[in-house]
């Protein structure tokens, strides 16, 4: 019987991933697509070396104002004369920053209330009442809010777009950290139960160790696939405060703001809101996409059918 | 059952109180001044005046407890009153008085509240008719090309965010067709069926940028909801037995995926009124939202205060009815 069993080299369990998120096609898209746009975002302003905030001076800015698009510049010129293409870039840079920091941060804050409410019981029945508390927030009034309050001080303690960056990435990361800490607790709740963490225990790990060797290498998986999903979250969060003129300042591109800016000239130049609102568009359907995929790629029940 | 839903009654009570608090200091916090558009010339001791006529005078534990009572005790007697034409409910004295207009808040919101109720409440009910049919089907014959249609477009409709569907669907069907106004006219009154015509008009757009946004959230459920269900045992027993595919579907597995996707769509009514925020931004929707925003750039305290309030007991309240209506309908679940 055991002749039949053919021997596989032994392989990381993450190319076993990597084959199962390769059978899905749209998320092999949504890759190519996020890579593309991260790309254009990060690497095009070398290759396109216009500043997005010159203004052309004098006969100038009339005659290079509000132009449609061409070799000179692809997406055409706003009402002042700034390159449209570089602006986008620019917008790009800082949309995406704004979705990866935020993630980060939410996800560090959500596992971390995760863990510890799985983890020590005794803190178990506070943060999770945190957590309804914070899940019955209205998010959209509170976030409005709070970047009404912070706005000054910040910009004065550290420049006006640091300022500014500092405190939608932390808006974002504390009206998002909910969901993630949700089900990294009930993961870790069932993981403290099985036999390895009681053998690890046994011979006297402490819980720091303990936690770090054993548990948060286990709960990977759903951590990864809220991360993705959270960028999308994130990205969307900044251009609606953007969109709602509470976020970057008016000089300051970044996508959300430039589809609010290109709504008063909708009739005229349409091109200019739907060209960062595609986008934007993109790059959540891509990240949306990704995270399905991974979702099926981690699931073990799924992998190798 | 009854109980559990007393205890959470309960313990709501304090959650809110504690949200109220939270919002209350941090507008408390916040460097706008309702007096900052006042003119300049304003002698000081006549602006500190004006200020304690605003209710700006007295410390913010005093001013939080006479929000609170006013809040919880006078704003709901008028409220009531107004609904069931019983006068003698109103308790008299002081109400919350918008900083912006001077007129009591509970009355602006009621003024406000149908805007948001016809244009929200109508799109989540399109939503919810749209949802279950495609996403009962798309499950049904999972991989089929209506299946990868629907996962396709409610992928997309998830991820466009209104404020771009809003000026996309403006500039198609206002702009190069001219179907639809851009704004909407909040001063028309239906009196006529040439207005109501005006009216469904003006709904179209908005009605349709969240209609897909929710249909696309909640076939998703549906979809993953059914396909959980189609493999389970009784489904085969129910063919077994003979069902014809139409009762094994409609009635056994729907039934069963509905319990859900139901909670899901409690807890997302609170969004009605929240959520459309950026909808009615764009659509110059006269509702809660436009509200809320204006009276956050305005420093309106009282203003932005109640109606965050009043979305956190609104969502406090869903979800309870959620976790109620999940375990009337799925008996295996018993909270006691």
């Amino acid at each position: 019987m055991t002749d039949a069993v053919t021997f596989r080299a032994p392989r990381n369990q993450w190319w076993d991933v990597w084959d199962q998120f390769k059978t899905h096609r749209g998320a092999l898209i949504g890759m190519v697509v996020f890579v593309l746009i991260v790309l254009f975002c990060f690497v095009g302003p070398l290759i396109w070396r216009v500043d997005p905030t010159a203004i052309p001076s004098g006969r100038e800015l009339l005659r290079l104002r509000n132009q449609g698009f061409s070799l000179a510049h692809p997406f055409g010129t706003d009402n002042l004369g700034r390159d449209m293409f570089a602006r986008m870039m620019k917008g790009g840079q800082v949309s995406l920053a704004v979705g990866i920091v935020g993630m980060i941060l939410s996800i560090l804050l959500g596992t971390l209330i995760g863990v510890v409410a799985g983890y020590f019981r005794r803190a178990d029945g506070v943060l999770m009442r945190l957590t309804d508390l914070f899940l019955a927030l209205p998010l959209l009034p509170i976030l409005l809010v709070m970047s009404m309050l912070f706005r000054e001080r910040l910009s004065a303690l550290f420049g006006v777009e640091v300022g500014m960056f500092l405190m939608i990435v932390t808006a974002i990361a504390l009206t998002s950290w909910m969901r993630t800490a949700r089900v990294v607790r009930g993961d870790v709740l069932a993981l403290k139960e099985r036999e390895y963490v009681l053998a690890a225990r046994s011979i006297g790990t402490p819980p720091r160790r303990l936690i770090v060797r054993h548990i948060l290498p286990n709960v990977l998986s759903p951590v990864m696939v809220s991360a993705t999903l959270m960028i999308a979250t994130a990205i969307i969060t900044e251009s609606a405060l953007s969109f709602l003129g509470m976020g970057f300042p008016p000089d300051f591109p970044t996508w959300g703001r430039l589809v609010a800016d290109g709504v008063d000239y909708l009739q005229d130049y349409p091109s200019r809101s739907m060209v960062p609102g595609i986008l934007i568009s993109l790059t959540v359907l891509s990240v949306n996409y990704i995270g399905d995929g991974l979702r099926d790629a981690l699931d073990p029940r799924i992998r190798g059918r | 059952m009854f109980t559990f839903t007393m205890r959470r009654l309960l313990l709501a009570i304090p959650t809110l109180l504690f949200i109220a608090l939270v919002i209350f200091l941090l507008l408390e916090l916040s460097p706008g001044d309702p007096m900052s558009d006042m003119p300049l010339t304003i002698p000081p001791e006549v602006r500190q005046q004006m200020r304690l006529a605003l209710g700006l005078g007295e410390a913010w534990y005093i001013r939080f407890y006479k929000w609170l009572y006013l809040f919880s005790v006078v704003e709901p007697s008028h409220v009531l009153a107004n609904m069931t034409g019983y006068d003698w409910l109103r308790v008299e004295g002081q109400r919350i008085l918008s900083f912006q207009t001077r007129s009591p808040v509970a009355d602006i919101i009621a003024q406000r509240l149908p805007q948001t109720l016809w244009v929200v409440g109508l799109s989540y009910l399109f939503g919810i008719l749209v949802a279950v049919p495609i996403g009962i089907y798309s499950a049904y014959r999972q991989y089929s090309w209506f299946d990868q249609a629907g996962t396709f477009v409610s992928m997309v409709g998830f991820s466009l965010p209104t404020f771009f569907t809003g000026p996309l669907l403006i500039l198609i069907c206002s702009i190069c067709v001219g179907w639809f106004p851009i704004i909407s006219d909040t001063t028309l009154v239906v009196d006529s069926w040439a207005n109501f015509l005006k009216q469904l008009r003006q709904m179209a757009m908005p009605v349709f940028v969240l209609t897909l946004y929710n249909a696309a959230q909640i076939t998703r459920f549906m979809r993953a909801s059914m396909l959980d269900n189609l493999t389970q045992d009784y489904v085969r027993t129910a063919r077994a037995k003979g069902m014809t595919e139409r009762i094994v579907v409609l009635v056994h597995v729907l039934r069963n995926s509905l319990i859900p996707v139901v909670t899901v769509i409690a807890l997302g009514i609170p969004t009605i009124f929240t959520g459309a925020i950026i909808t009615e931004q764009v659509f110059r929707v006269n509702g809660l939202g436009a509200l809320l925003i204006g009276a956050i750039y305005g420093s309106d305290i009282p203003m932005v205060l109640t109606l965050s309030v009043v979305f956190a007991i609104l969502i406090v309240l869903f979800n309870l009815i959620a976790d109620i209506l999940y375990a009337v309908l799925d008996p295996r679940i018993r909270y006691d």
